[in-house]
């Protein structure tokens, strides 16, 4: 099992191999489908990034609402493909680490290995047992789009396995 | 006259909605420990292990079990006794409301599909309902999530395409749709019917007790072939190889024109919540 934490280094990331078990801890950022759309929406108009995404992770997730006295409720992964236009913009801008679930575009790979990026995936279904790696959430940009929203969150030990490493290895079985 | 009372109705609604998105099925858990003893390589257990825990954790904590709590789906079952003085696909999307505002489930639904803009409160549910013999109101409810849905696909074979057709078409969408739906699945499969009344039943047989068999011979044969030939893609739990695709297998089938042979492929995710509630009729003078 691999212990790292964020803000992660590039010799870490390219170090982490297809297949590999790693318990993440740190700062983590949650965006799906209609974050993606603003970020990339505001990247067009602007002409610049409007977050830092230098050694960042992003995690496809929207959340159930924390019931009193949890930081946050269900959270596992959501599907990741439906992020790969957005994510082959974003990659070659700096996002080298995507949390999801399940198998991506031949074009979201080439773009991977370009920009030795590493695609990981948490276990699907399992909310529950998810939430209790997260210490704290807070919601850091969007709040109106609810589960949708940006949220911050602290992790400690997250766990996740390495789909796409930095040189196009895939863990996945078709 | 005989009906069900507005209040009673909207309350078992919540209730059942709630229950559905915490605790799983036994049926289900029983089939996923026995996924866990096949399988041998590091990855698949570890999944399966996980997915056995996470249940457990939902249950005792009252979490729901999954944060895509679903879009809410109903097959209801009205015996023509009944009568009804109010909405009773309000009554329904009522409880549905109150169930996802109060039980901290995630809402998931958006008013249209282009202009996309969240209800706020999950509503509305998705209704089937069907006329039946007696004085009950049967509910049969899932929180129907995404992830498995959206790799649900639909064809119209040409009669000469077969059963080899239709089991071509059932693994190619089980290929095609690899980890994304969350595997081991439950497929539920229609054929026959027109094009969506093959629909209709692929959800229906995702309905059905995961235990049963279907009563045709010719689609319970199917079954066994299909969950065999699935479980040998090695896929296996998340994609990441492994004995475990598919948990169970339903095929459902009606009759169809000379000239069709429509098969829908319907797939749910290894969190396979339903939940069921039978309302008597009661007088009401």
């Amino acid at each position: 099992m691999i212990k790292l934490t964020t803000p992660i280094s590039k010799s870490d990331r390219l170090s982490l191999k297809s297949g590999d078990e790693v318990l993440l801890s740190g700062i983590i950022y949650t965006a799906r489908d209609a974050a993606h759309k603003k970020i990339l929406d505001y990247l067009k108009s602007k002409q610049e990034s409007p977050f830092e995404f230098d050694g960042q992770v992003v995690y496809y997730v929207g959340p159930t609402p924390a019931k009193p006295g949890y930081p946050i409720g269900s959270c596992g992964p959501t599907s990741s493909y439906r992020m790969d236009p957005f994510s082959v913009e974003l990659m070659p801008r700096g996002l080298k680490i995507m949390i999801g679930k399940g198998d991506r575009s031949e074009n979201f790979k080439d773009i991977l290995k370009q920009t030795q990026s590493v695609y990981l995936v948490a276990i699907g279904g399992i909310g529950a047992l998810l939430a209790k790696s997260v210490l704290k959430s807070e919601v850091i940009a969007y709040p109106e789009l609810q589960s949708e929203a940006i949220h911050r969150l602290e992790v400690k030990d997250f766990p996740c396995i390495v789909a796409y490493d930095a040189y196009g290895n895939d863990v996945f079985h078709k | 006259m005989l009906t069900i009372p507005k209040d009673k109705l909207i309350q078992a609604v919540k209730d059942m909605a709630i229950d559905a998105n915490i605790n799983l099925d036994q049926s289900v858990v029983k089939k996923l420990k026995a996924a866990l003893k096949k399988e041998t390589d590091r990855l698949p257990i570890n999944v399966l292990e996980n997915i056995i825990s996470n249940q457990d954790i939902a249950r005792n904590e009252h979490l729901p079990i999954c944060q895509d709590t679903g879009i809410a789906v109903f097959l209801v079952e009205i015996g023509y006794e009944l009568s009804f003085e109010y909405d009773l696909e309000a009554a329904l999307t009522e409880g549905i409301r109150q169930a996802y505002i109060e039980g901290y489930l995630r809402k998931s639904v958006v008013d249209h599909p282009l202009k996309r803009k969240n209800t706020l409160d999950n509503t509305p549910p998705i209704i089937h309902m069907k006329l039946v013999v007696g004085d009950q109101l049967t509910l049969h409810f899932a929180p129907k999530g995404a992830g498995s849905e959206n790799m649900s696909r639909l064809a119209m074979l040409t009669p000469g395409a077969g059963k080899q057709g239709v089991v071509d078409f059932v693994l190619e969408t089980v290929r095609l749709a690899g980890g994304k739906p969350c595997p081991p699945i439950i497929i539920g499969v229609g054929i026959g019917g027109n094009f969506e009344k093959s629909a209709l039943i692929a959800k229906e047989a995702l309905f059905r007790p995961l235990e049963d068999q279907a009563e045709d011979p010719v689609d319970r044969e199917l079954e066994s072939e299909l969950l065999e030939a699935v479980n040998n893609l090695d896929i296996g739990p998340m994609a990441l190889g492994g004995k475990t695709t598919c948990l169970a297998v339903k095929v459902n089938s009606y009759p169809c024109h000379i000239a069709s042979l429509p098969v829908a492929c319907n797939i749910q995710c290894h969190a396979a919540r339903k939940t069921h509630v039978t309302l008597k009729g009661e007088h009401n003078d």
